[in-house]
């Protein structure tokens, strides 16, 4: 049995979404060194939907690939929705992480909670 | 595939696959029955241990066949933990990076009242026969030290350990499994008193290893049972895997300086290569390591990542991050060189074996080189570091 399931293994060979967002007005960081994961979610937000996202992740290969598949789950999605994105539907989205690397999804969905706070401060 | 990857495990050696593979399917009996069947087992049992004795410069009867090199610690550890508290002696001496089939026996020794001292190993991993000296007391009971460091292959002064263990009267254990079949030792001039060994880190099979305990000292029984190996191991003897063992031993002991001579530079090239890379650093002393070990440190980036990336490229290593130790902390034995965990999280091991080529090393080093850029290319760590938003450490 491989270690990943494909679709990790694609989504960390290929993640969608890498890079910096110039414009974003959200920004959203979590993780430490310390732990060998950290997270980095930028945000466009227009009218309410997400208009653009963008991760940079420093991590192992569950952490690219949650960050990957949760960019995916709420781009062009309303901020409501974004909002109620739980690290369950990013790991089910992968099918499925092993136990041990579950927090990798928690940290995807912590760094888009971060960001919309980070927006919900500065833009409302 | 280039598999760099021969300090988890190596390939066995074709004479020692033969070895095997003719013992299985001819030579079954129970070495412990009587008849003539039986008996020729026995023979090839003996001719092995005859074969490993005279591999590490020991007698036949101070070696004892193991599982593995774990089982040989373990041994080696509980054997003189006891010896010692026989006479009111419950101190033992280590060290930081050792591997934790050592330290795991001194902590559960620990718990059960003795005392463990662990020596610092410094920045370039090796510690010193004075550390030692300075740290051993009237009640220490042993001082087990390792041959070569599996993460980093440094080499320890065990000569000179051992030579200030025996001033000083103390049991001296050595786990030489990244040692033997890899540099020589001889348990003689070495001043070893216990030396643990794994075969399937010398080309020989899984599920092998052997014990040296010098002439009288009595060994403590891991397994109780039947009579096998002097009443020291109870279970009936693995004679294919210990007899392929001392063939695979054998060959790689004969083949020592060709070894060294083959894979030195090429070592040297893969090190020069990945130093090129900006704030990378390697681990462990450049000059005191093993022939086939390369350890790095890359900043900004993180292990698996890089190993999962390297393996997409047909290249096979291992790494010290957290991610593949499956804990929070990154090894054990980076921390011990004193790397801080957010760089110890990006390390890498290559530890190459005799059928590496020159153009295996140049393929290495080029992979290696793109999968860094490529992961600090989007590493929010990088990009800070990058930007003066902290300090690069490497």
């Amino acid at each position: 049995m491989a270690l990943y399931s494909e679709k990790v293994m694609d989504h960390f060979r290929n993640p969608r979404n890498v890079g910096v967002l110039e414009d974003a007005n959200g920004v959203g960081t979590v993780g430490n060194a310390k732990c060998g994961d950290i997270m980095k979610m930028y945000l466009k937000i227009e009218d309410d939907i997400v208009k653009d996202v963008k991760f940079e992740t420093f991590g192992c290969g569950s952490a690219i690939a949650s960050s990957s598949m949760a960019t995916e789950l709420i781009k062009g999605k309303p901020v409501e929705e974004a909002r109620k994105l739980t690290n369950k539907a990013v790991a089910e989205a992968l099918d499925g992480l092993p136990d041990y690397k579950m927090h990798c999804s928690v940290l995807a969905q912590e760094a888009i909670e971060a960001a919309l706070k980070d927006y919900e401060e500065h833009n409302l | 595939m280039i598999y760099a990857d021969n300090a988890a495990t190596t390939k066995m050696s074709e004479v020692s696959l033969k070895t095997m593979i003719s013992l299985m399917e001819d030579t079954y009996g129970n070495p412990s029955s009587l008849y003539s069947f039986g008996q020729t087992a026995k023979e090839v049992l003996e001719k092995a241990r005859a074969d490993v004795a005279e591999a590490i410069g020991a007698q036949p009867q101070e070696i004892l066949f193991t599982s593995g090199g774990s089982e040989a610690d373990n041994q080696a550890i509980i054997t003189a933990a006891k010896l010692g508290a026989a006479k009111g002696k419950k101190h033992i001496i280590s060290t930081a990076f050792e591997h934790h089939a050592v330290l795991h026996t001194l902590n559960k020794l620990k718990k059960e009242g003795y005392e463990i001292t662990l020596l610092d190993v410094h920045e370039n991993g090796v510690v010193l026969p004075e550390q030692v000296e300075e740290a051993i007391r009237e009640d220490t009971a042993l001082v087990t030290v390792m041959y070569v460091n599996n993460e980093i292959g440094t080499i320890q002064p065990v000569r000179e350990i051992g030579a200030v263990c025996r001033k000083h009267g103390v049991l001296f254990h050595t786990d030489a499994v990244q040692a033997v079949g890899h540099i020589r030792v001889n348990v003689e001039e070495d001043n070893i008193d216990m030396l643990s060994a794994s075969g399937h880190k010398f080309h020989g099979p899984k599920g092998t290893g052997f014990l040296y305990a010098k002439k009288g000292i009595r060994l403590v029984n891991l397994i109780e049972g039947g009579a096998q190996e002097k009443g020291r191991r109870a279970g009936t003897e693995n004679v294919p895997g210990i007899a392929a063992m001392a063939a695979a031993l054998t060959e790689a002991v004969a083949n020592l300086d060709e070894y060294k001579a083959k894979l030195t530079p090429v070592r040297d090239k893969i090190i020069a290569g990945l130093n090129e890379i900006p704030h990378s650093a390697i681990n462990g002393d450049v000059a005191r390591r093993v022939p086939g070990n390369v350890n790095f440190c890359f900043e900004g980036i993180e292990g698996e990542s890089l190993l999962l990336l390297l393996d997409d490229k047909g290249i096979a290593a291992s790494s010290g991050s957290a991610c593949t130790s499956g804990s929070l902390d990154p090894s054990h034995v980076l921390l011990a060189i004193g790397r801080v965990h957010d760089v110890a999280h990006g390390s890498l091991r290559l530890s190459i074996g005799e059928d590496i080529t020159d153009e295996d090393a140049d393929y290495i080093i080029k992979s290696v080189k793109e999968v860094v850029e490529y992961l600090r290319g989007f590493s929010p760590v990088w990009r800070d570091l990058v930007a003066g938003k902290g300090q690069f450490i490497l």
